[in-house]
């Protein structure tokens, strides 16, 4: 092997992988060592009524877990969805445990005691068999977002291999700031959804090339709608979520430039869709990102 | 959707609770704590109806050696026997621990 693929070949043996760890991993390898606190762990049982009665198993945690702890000695909180556990899909516990505990963070940053938040996104959105009882507590996690991102950085993270859709890739949306992996997707509508609604001569689910030149992480990052790109590497996205609070939030938080997102949209012809490249060159030249 | 829920004698006090585990495709979650009494208690939710026996060659098996007074939640998503084991034995190990 040349020197290069040495060093190469190292440093991929030297990494943690994150998106191979569950939620409670992920949630441990986030905040800083010995700091890790659990709300409404697997043992208080909080987990779904709606899914026994469909013939469905439920998790005793809702597949959600929740995480007290510092960052770099900072109070934080992370939200960490299991995508395992019915797709990270969001019903009602899950999605109030969520709510829930950033409204309890919104209470502590209103009394001058800072919580840092921390989403960690891995879904395909709200859980269909709680429908409009998952789809309220979403909207529920997107007013708390918007009420934190005024008092503190809100810092959202999709990894991968799930990504994140539906109505929680409005609340990725919605964060302060959102760090992706190449392995991410972030979308509103997944690529199976859309071939099912749309025939798959508009869009071939199969097709992964195809749907991550479209959706991933590094052409989310291109076009401005993530932040970081990094590596799958659980201690690169520790240290990004650090990163991105010492940034503190943007001037204008993204989601609220609606004048440059609609200017955006107006130069799309449906038509005639621009390929992944010639977005990025549609979306990126002379406007800011 | 089945419940099945077996019981073993007991020698060993258990003081910790240990959770290991997913309800993911082929995988189950296993939730260990301190038995009420001075026997182990093991309560299955599987979501694959019809396996009662296997359960229990499985569950005789770990508790040939496993003898904590412990009550045992499992939550199955189609796990596989051998991983029924593992998920028994990682969480027999996370009271050791």
């Amino acid at each position: 092997m040349s020197g290069d693929a040495t060093r190469d070949y190292r440093r991929f043996l030297s990494r943690s992988s994150f998106i191979e760890m569950t939620a409670r991993e992920r949630a441990h390898a986030i905040v800083d060592a010995g700091s890790y606190r659990e709300l409404l762990g697997p043992f208080d049982r909080i987990k779904s009524p709606w899914l026994p009665l469909q013939d469905i198993v439920a998790q005793s945690d809702d597949g959600v877990v929740l995480a007290r702890g510092t960052l770099d000695g900072q109070p934080a909180l992370v939200a960490a969805i299991e995508s395992a556990y019915q797709g990270g899909s969001i019903g009602e516990v899950s999605g109030a445990k969520i709510a829930g505990a950033l409204e309890l963070a919104l209470g502590d940053c209103q009394r001058g005691r800072p919580i840092w938040p921390v989403l960690l996104l891995e879904t395909g959105g709200v859980r269909l068999q709680e429908a409009n009882l998952g789809l309220a507590a979403i909207a529920e996690i997107h007013a708390a977002i918007i009420a934190l991102r005024r008092l503190v950085p809100v810092v959202g993270v999709i990894a991968g291999a799930v990504g994140c859709f539906g109505g929680m890739s409005m609340a990725a949306a919605l964060c302060s700031r959102l760090i992706v992996t190449r392995q991410a997707r972030l979308g509103m509508n997944g690529p199976e959804v859309i071939e099912q609604e749309a025939g798959v001569a508009e869009l071939d689910a199969s097709d992964r090339a195809l749907i991550w030149r479209l959706i991933g992480g590094e052409q989310r990052h291109a076009v401005g709608l993530a932040d970081d790109l990094v590596e799958d590497d659980a201690a690169a996205i520790a240290v990004a979520v650090r990163d991105a609070f010492a940034r503190g939030s943007p001037p204008v938080e993204r989601s609220a430039q609606v004048e440059r997102l609609a200017a955006r949209l107006a130069c799309i012809d449906p038509e005639r869709p621009p390929d992944a490249g010639s977005l990025r060159l549609l979306w990126n030249e002379g406007a800011p990102r | 959707m089945e419940r099945i829920e077996i019981d073993y004698p007991a020698r060993q006090p258990v003081v910790r609770r240990v959770h290991v585990g997913v309800v993911g495709s082929g995988d189950l979650e296993v939730l260990l704590e301190p038995s009420p009494d001075q026997r182990a208690h093991v309560v299955i939710t599987t979501s694959v109806e019809g396996y009662g026996v296997i359960w229990r060659h499985v569950l005789d098996r770990f508790f040939q050696h496993f003898e904590g007074m412990a009550s045992i939640e499992i939550n199955d998503f189609g796990a596989t026997p051998g991983m029924v084991l593992l998920r028994l034995e990682q969480a027999a190990e996370g009271l050791r621990d």
